[in-house]
């Protein structure tokens, strides 16, 4: 697919649809810019009350600025961000939570007393208890910020994010850098403050992180929101295909009997096909070996790639 | 203005400037080791302050042999240092690393000057005029009355005072930029924390380390120098206090913008810099150009170091250095209003 970078046609924009009333944030045109670089343009979507709503895209996608601004870290250049159908008052930091991608902690203090000092800054604070048990940083209370690993540190950074019992709460990029076993227990963490029946808005560029997390998702690229649904639904509307993937030798030689479009990836050969129960009959007829046969549904990295031809790490 | 979150900033950034030890300890031990530096070098009754090179090296100045008259070998703050030739002396002399050379075997009493050296001159009329014989007559001497201030107890607050001013515009100007720059400030700006809370609770903190630092070195110096204070400590320690909210005010005015701490550096440096040299730290600037002497009026270390010598060295009252207190205290408002108009989490 021929990409424009503009995405005229697929551009999605709700704003008909958007009722204040119901949704928790609302976007409305908004745009940032710096200098010559337009990051944002003319961006729109809303949140529904009590849903995890993710901003997917690749690196330099325009999700963390869309993301600072809807926080109020940032001031938009044009545009408007209503929070229960109003402008964001001086209270909304209040009943907010944030977890930066990018943002560091007083070194010598500990996690402890890290928390304490936030726990301070708001009216209605969480028990600080529950909040280290929530975030398994009961192990590592007395140590200091600059001894923490990666994967603590982003539970302690979780940990303040919730330390007012925000309504709202940002997630940028939580588990970038983590290693798999630390990210999966983020998730965990992630899920039960869903199951609290907060709203969580996140930005990522996993595919899986927002394939698990995120009842909607919005996919960015270059400063514009390029479509916006379930994860479910993007998939289903805009890349249905799935594909099957055998070795090159269960063909014995006959690659001109494949009835499907299909391309070589080093010894293996890949199908593209509309159903899979069809396509496995269908190879079943020509008598190939399937033992190790392997199939691939589409997900959303694929959906990136079928709207903007270019992959999510590109 | 919530004083429980400003009180929660305040006792964070404590906790962080003792807990780095070395920042901690050298902020000790840098007004320490200056202070009893200097009091050796500068408090003795010994003390030099010019150089007079002689040869040949194997005549010492108050040898039998020596044509030195005998007021100038004895004459007070010059020191005499020997050399094997003429050569070598005015080697010396040409780069001002003495003040006269003399031949002390010549019976013309030859002597070499560098004539572009202020010291110099003053030495050569020292060393004429030990040459007069009726030395007592020439001019009436009087002492100044009163009890004599050492050099030291006058030093004492220009070393304190710019201790504070650099502990106060890095510790807050600096710092502060550093936080902006690794995002630390940026995370404080998602919490209900209002920038003049935020600012207050960093300059009351480095209040706090200024005044508990001079109550320390004071108190470890003071067993050494044993200083003379003739007027009351409570007006010099609120001359000090003032002192420290003026300089940590205008820390906060630089701390306001900015991500780059080696233009924050430049910065600061620009502005201590003169402050040090002008404000009377080291030396009187009593005598230089009037427009020097406006310049220096303009940094609150000046009117702090006025203030603090009036009370330390003259006796003072707080009524005596009223004015300088005012203009501390409007230094101090004047800032801290532009600091809190300019500042900025993450810009």
């Amino acid at each position: 697919m021929e990409h424009d970078p503009e995405f005229p046609a697929i551009r999605i924009l709700h704003i008909a649809a958007l009722e204040p009333m119901n949704n928790i944030i609302d976007v409305i045109h908004l745009s940032k810019t710096y200098g010559d670089n337009q990051a944002v343009k003319d961006v729109s979507f809303s949140v529904s009350e009590g849903i995890c709503f993710g901003l997917l895209g690749p690196n330099g996608a325009g999700k963390s600025t869309t993301m600072e601004m809807v926080e109020d870290i940032i001031s938009p250049s044009s545009g408007q961000i209503l929070y229960q159908g109003q402008p964001r008052r001086a209270s909304f930091r209040e009943e907010i939570g944030i977890q930066f991608q990018h943002t560091s902690l007083l070194s010598f203090l500990s996690v402890e007393e890290t928390l304490l000092s936030f726990h301070k800054l708001y009216k209605n604070p969480e028990d600080i208890d529950a909040l280290t048990e929530r975030c398994d940083l009961g192990p590592i209370l007395k140590r200091r910020n600059d001894q923490l690993s990666g994967g603590q540190l982003q539970r302690l950074m979780l940990a303040l994010a919730l330390v007012n019992k925000p309504r709202l709460v940002f997630l940028d990029e939580p588990s970038t850098g983590l290693d798999p076993q630390s990210r999966r227990n983020l998730w965990e963490i992630v899920r039960s403050i869903k199951a609290d029946g907060k709203t969580i808005i996140m930005t990522t560029h996993s595919m899986e992180e927002a394939e698990t997390l995120c009842d909607e998702v919005a996919i960015m690229d270059m400063g514009n929101i390029i479509t916006w649904d379930t994860p479910a639904r993007l998939i289903q509307t805009h890349c249905r295909k799935s594909s099957i993937l055998l070795p090159e030798s269960a063909f014995k030689s006959n690659l001109t009997a494949i009835p499907f479009p299909w391309k070589r990836r080093d010894d293996t050969i890949v199908m593209e096909i509309g159903q899979v129960n069809e396509g496995l009959s269908t190879l079943l007829g020509l008598d190939i070996d399937l033992s190790e046969m392997a199939v691939h549904s589409s997900n959303l990295e694929d959906v990136f790639l079928c709207l903007t031809g270019k992959g999510l790490r590109d | 203005m919530n004083f429980k979150r400003m009180w929660a900033m305040f006792t964070a950034r404590n906790h962080e400037f003792f807990r780095d030890k070395a920042a901690f300890g050298w902020n000790f031990a840098f007004p320490f080791l200056i202070i009893v530096g200097l009091g050796f070098i500068y408090g003795g009754e010994d003390q030099q302050q010019f150089k007079i090179g002689i040869f040949p090296a194997d005549i010492q100045v108050n040898a039998s042999e020596s044509t030195v008259p005998p007021f100038f070998q004895e004459g007070k703050f010059l020191q005499f240092i020997n050399f094997a030739s003429q050569e070598e002396g005015a080697e010396k002399l040409k780069h001002h690393k003495i003040d006269l050379l003399l031949d002390v075997r010549s019976p013309q009493h030859r002597y070499w000057m560098n004539e572009s050296s202020p010291q110099s001159a003053v030495v050569e009329q020292i060393f004429l005029a030990s040459f007069l014989k009726d030395r007592q007559n020439v001019a009436e001497k009087k002492s100044i009355e009163g009890v004599q201030i050492r050099h030291i107890d006058w030093l004492f607050p220009g070393i304190l005072a710019m201790n504070m001013m650099f502990s106060a515009l890095w510790g807050v100007g600096y710092v502060v930029v550093r936080y902006r720059k690794n995002g630390a400030l940026k995370r404080l700006k998602a919490t209900p924390l209002t920038p003049l809370e935020y600012l207050s609770a960093q300059m009351f903190s480095r209040i706090f380390l200024i005044m508990f630092t001079i109550v320390v070195v004071w108190i470890g110096t003071n067993f050494i120098f044993h200083f003379q204070v003739h007027g009351s400590y409570g007006a010099l320690a609120l001359v000090f206090l003032l002192g420290s909210l003026s300089m940590s005010s205008i820390g906060l005015v630089l701390a306001a913008r900015g991500t780059s701490e080696e233009f924050t550096s430049g910065v600061l440096n620009f502005i201590s810099m003169p402050m040090m040299f002008l404000s009377e730290v080291w030396f009187s600037i009593e005598g230089a150009p009037a427009w020097v002497q406006s310049l220096a009026k303009v940094f609150p270390l000046t009117h702090l170091l006025t203030a603090a010598r009036k009370i330390m060295n003259d006796g003072a009252t707080l009524v005596d250095v009223q004015s300088e207190c005012i203009i501390l205290v409007i230094t101090t408002l004047l800032c801290l209003t532009l600091a809190s108009k300019l500042f900025s989490w993450n810009e």
